[in-house]
């Protein structure tokens, strides 16, 4: 006898009203977004640049941190890694840049096998330092090689800026330089990458391994008992960021074609502008580093000028938000309004019966 | 190359990175807080040194005497206002909010003294030095391990044999219950983070007379200071010592190979030890 | 006037009320139990006269002062000492360490002693340079006892001082329950060793799932009341 329930019953949905809208409106964004070399200025695509490499730094710094639990303050050493490979594979092995971008994410990647090696026999607090210490260390043996230009660094050689694959087309295709070019390719890459990014942990936070995830977080003990590896949960999530964080370095150092040790493994740069941005947008949650990186880029606009005051400023606001909305300006809209443009609790639907369950949302 | 010269030097060199260390280790050991901004605070008191040796004429020692309640109180209301409320299960908030700190402190001494580096006047005590068997030792390393041993001898003995330190140490075991005998967690809290910040004003007050320093140099320090406190293994003051000796042997040896190699030798030290002793040299007991 | 007392007191851990409305009295120099089955509440109201759980001020009077919002050290500070669930002795302290930070908050010269403490649990001063957890638990929990009389306090919390303990030991850890009271504490001891509760104690509360269901003098509680009132009068 067999038993064939009608697949209408039940349904297990995380969309909701709101995050349908938002998909659409998302969609026509991303078209604006690609149509945007056609009518955009130079200025603003090389911002928007920046918006969006920030953005992925701090979407994946969000799921080792956020939705992990593990406080990195090392991952400038795969921006810096990941940007040195692209560098080395352009210079010393002649490839073409879009290519190279690969590798340094490939890079990123192998190194982050020693480096959770190490890191991960520290717990808690003490990994935060113990990245930083390893990312020193990759800095300082990434100054002594001279191939590269040792301490004071290299750029991209001529030969290689001017040829990269696409920019004549792009150049013919809007009529605009070649550097000019070079900027919308790096843009287009950048939008691709930030894109994949955001779909990526979205897609993955709703799958199986993403309960996994919230689980090893709350409680490692319980996961376990569960059948959660918490170990081996760790260790994806870190091999994860640490590929889309060497594939970004490798991207943003593609733009800038300039390079030094201190600058692609610069903590400020990298993890500390990073942290604040997923701090103050709300940490745990995919809208909070958009929120995040848009308020970061409006107070740089706004205040670059000052120097250190800005960045005192910036440390403030980041305190601020830990003590008085600790889950960030998103975390608290959210928690007030109940509203989530990527809403990842699973809700059953539908099916005969009506369920009144008690009304303990979280 | 005079190896044993070589050798003393790293070995009082590991007495200032103990006194790096010695505060962090504190302030672990009672709240199981870790300070990102330990080592800012160690150049702030520097600068604070600094301020008052030029604004009194007075010799950086005397000026020490001063910022010592000065940096006690910074501790105090540091803890008290802001990092107690954010110490708890999750060990997220105090990590952001010392890294915001940090941040705070380097950017407020770039903006009120400059990126300029400065030195702390040592007179003749910076130039003058002994001879012990056939080796030169400066006085003034000489007096910072000293200080270190002190530091280290002092902390002990109230830790172990006073009521302040019994109050402390029944506070790191369970705050709560250490609230049924009357004692106050925040308010020892407090206390700790304050002493943390002598122990600074010390190791900065030595930091500035052997060396320049600038407002981005305090992240080095704290890195120093936690890798000897790993080294060393967590909550031993010893140990801490012991563990501030090994990085700066490897550092002066590293130098003395080639001068590149220096704060890298000290990491691959610190990274040797994480590979082969993960609980550091001497961990305690029960944790 | 009592000289602590609840009034109408609710206690709640996230969603789930523990404590509905709880009203006890305990007078200067009197001995109250307080028994009941596992999850009656016991605990959750001693932890929240000690002041570890905080509640609305006039919830809990002592002396006639609202204490209930007061914070575990400042209840402490006005007299009231607690011995908590499961001993709970500082790991890193010594027995003797243990029984001084007892007295870090002691109140004017009251009659116990680190030597009267000694008097009353002799074994302790044999290994009072043990680490306390290097204890059996039965001298744990005279350290624990000791450690609370430390601050001459006018009202002894004692929270299942029998759990786990074999019943000589309990016998003698109660032996010492007279001296305590000579010594002009009154106590309070939650109990789920009825037997135990009814020989040493003036008054008897008696609580289910978060109520006082019954109370009087042990003289005047028959086992069947007892028996409803700890697991329901359909019982």
């Amino acid at each position: 006898m067999t038993i064939s329930a009608p697949d209408t019953i039940y349904r297990v949905e995380t969309r909701t009203r709101t995050s349908t809208i938002a998909g659409l409106v998302g969609i026509v964004l991303i078209l604006v977004l690609f149509a945007a070399p056609a009518f955009a200025s130079r200025g603003l695509i090389q911002d928007l640049f920046f918006i969006l490499t920030m953005l992925t730094l701090a979407q994946f710094w969000n799921l080792l941190a956020g939705y992990g639990g593990l406080v990195s303050v090392g991952q400038q050493a795969f921006v810096g890694i990941g940007a040195y490979a692209l560098f080395a594979a352009v210079i010393l092995w002649g490839l073409d840049p879009v290519p190279a971008i690969l590798l340094g994410g490939v890079a990123a990647l192998v190194l982050a096998v020693p480096f959770g090696f190490f890191a991960f026999r520290l717990q808690g607090a003490y990994f935060a330092i113990g990245t930083w210490v390893l990312a020193e260390v990759v800095r300082l043996i990434v100054a002594q090689w001279r191939a590269v230009g040792g301490g004071t660094g290299t750029s991209l050689p001529r030969t290689a800026t001017e040829n990269i694959i696409f920019t004549d087309q792009i150049a013919a295709l809007f009529d605009v330089r070649a550097s000019a070019a070079r900027d919308i390719l790096a843009y287009w890459l950048a939008l691709v990458l930030a894109i994949l990014t955001i779909g990526g942990i979205y897609w993955l936070l709703r799958s199986k391994r993403g309960l996994g995830l919230a689980a090893v977080r709350d409680n490692p003990q319980a996961a376990r008992s569960v059948g959660v590896d918490a170990q081996r949960v760790k260790w994806f999530v870190f091999l994860t960021a640490a590929l889309g964080t060497g594939l970004t370095g490798a991207l943003i150092y593609m733009q800038k074609a300039r390079i030094s040790p201190d600058a692609a493994f610069s903590l400020n740069d990298w993890t500390a502008y990073v942290i604040f941005i997923v701090v103050i947008g709300g940490i745990g949650t995919i809208e909070g580093p958009i929120v995040g990186v848009l308020i970061f880029f409006l107070l740089q606009t706004l205040l670059a000028q000052y120097g250190a005051w800005y960045l005192m400023i910036l440390g403030l606001i980041g305190i601020g938000v830990m003590l008085l909305a600790p889950r960030g300006l998103w975390g608290s809209f959210s928690d007030r309004t109940g509203i989530q443009l990527f809403p990842i609790r699973r809700r059953l639907m539908g099916g005969p019966l009506t369920i009144k369950t008690p009304s303990r949302e979280e | 190359m005079n190896w044993i010269d070589t050798i003393v030097q790293g070995i009082l060199l590991g007495g200032l990175y103990a006194l790096f260390a010695a505060g962090l280790s504190l302030v672990f050991g009672i709240m199981r807080l870790v300070n990102l901004a330990h080592g800012d605070l160690i150049v702030l008191a520097a600068y604070l040194i600094l301020l008052i040796v030029s604004l009194l004429g007075l010799s950086p020692f005397v000026a020490a005497l001063i910022a010592l309640p000065l940096m006690f109180g910074l501790g105090y209301v540091l803890q008290k206002v802001v990092l107690n409320r954010v110490l708890g299960e999750d060990i997220l908030p105090p990590l952001l909010v010392t890294f915001g700190i940090s941040v705070v402190i380097q950017n407020a001494l770039l903006q009120g003294a400059s990126a300029d580096t400065r030195r702390l006047p040592t007179g003749d005590v910076g130039v003058a030095s002994i001879s012990l068997g056939g080796i030169n030792v400066g006085i003034l390393p000489l007096l910072t391990f000293g200080s270190a041993v002190a530091v280290i001898l002092i902390l002990n003995h109230v830790f172990y044999r006073t009521a302040l330190g019994r109050s402390f140490r029944a506070t790191s075991d369970d705050p709560t219950t250490a609230s049924l005998m009357g004692i106050r967690p925040n308010a020892v809290f407090a206390q700790a983070t304050g002493i943390a910040m002598m122990i600074v004003t010390i190791a900065a007050l030595y930091l500035g007379m052997r060396a320049n320093f600038d407002p981005a140099v305090g992240p080095a320090r704290l890195i120093y200071a936690f890798e000897a406190v790993i080294i060393g293994g967590l909550g031993s003051l010893w140990g801490t010592l012991a563990g501030g000796v090994i990085i700066g042997l490897a550092q002066t040896i590293g130098a003395a190979i080639n001068p590149e190699w220096q704060i890298l030798s000290g990491h691959i030290a610190f990274l040797l030890v994480l590979l082969f002793k993960p609980r550091g040299l001497f961990p305690r007991a029960f944790d | 006037m009592a000289m602590l007392s609840t009034h109408g007191l609710t206690a709640h851990y996230g969603q789930f009320q523990a404590l509905f409305g709880v009203d006890i009295t305990l007078d200067a120099g009197e001995c109250v139990a307080i028994i009941g089955a596992n999850g009656a509440g016991k605990t959750t109201l001693l932890r929240s006269l000690s002041g570890v759980l905080r509640n609305e001020p006039q919830s809990i009077r002592y002396r006639g002062e609202p204490i209930g919002a007061l914070p575990a050290d400042a209840v402490m500070k006005r007299g009231v000492a607690m011995v908590p669930e499961g001993r709970k002795l500082f790991p890193s302290l010594t027995v003797e360490e243990n029984l001084l930070i007892g007295a870090h908050a002691r109140r004017g010269s009251g009659s116990w002693t680190l030597d009267a403490i000694y008097n009353l649990f002799p074994i302790l001063k044999e290994r009072r340079d043990n680490a306390g957890t290097a204890l059996s638990g039965g001298q744990q929990q005279m350290v624990a006892i000791g450690r609370a009389l430390m601050s001459n306090p006018d009202v002894l919390l004692c929270d299942e001082i029998s759990l786990g303990l074999a019943p000589v030991v309990i016998r003698d850890i109660y032996k010492a329950m007279p001296r305590i009271r000579e010594g002009g504490a009154a106590v309070i001891i939650v109990e789920q060793d009825i037997g135990q509760a009814l020989e040493v104690a003036d008054r008897v509360y008696c609580m289910m799932e978060g109520r006082v269901t019954l109370s009087g003098t042990p003289t005047d509680l028959t086992r069947e009341a007892i028996h409803a009132a700890y697991f329901g009068a359909a019982a």
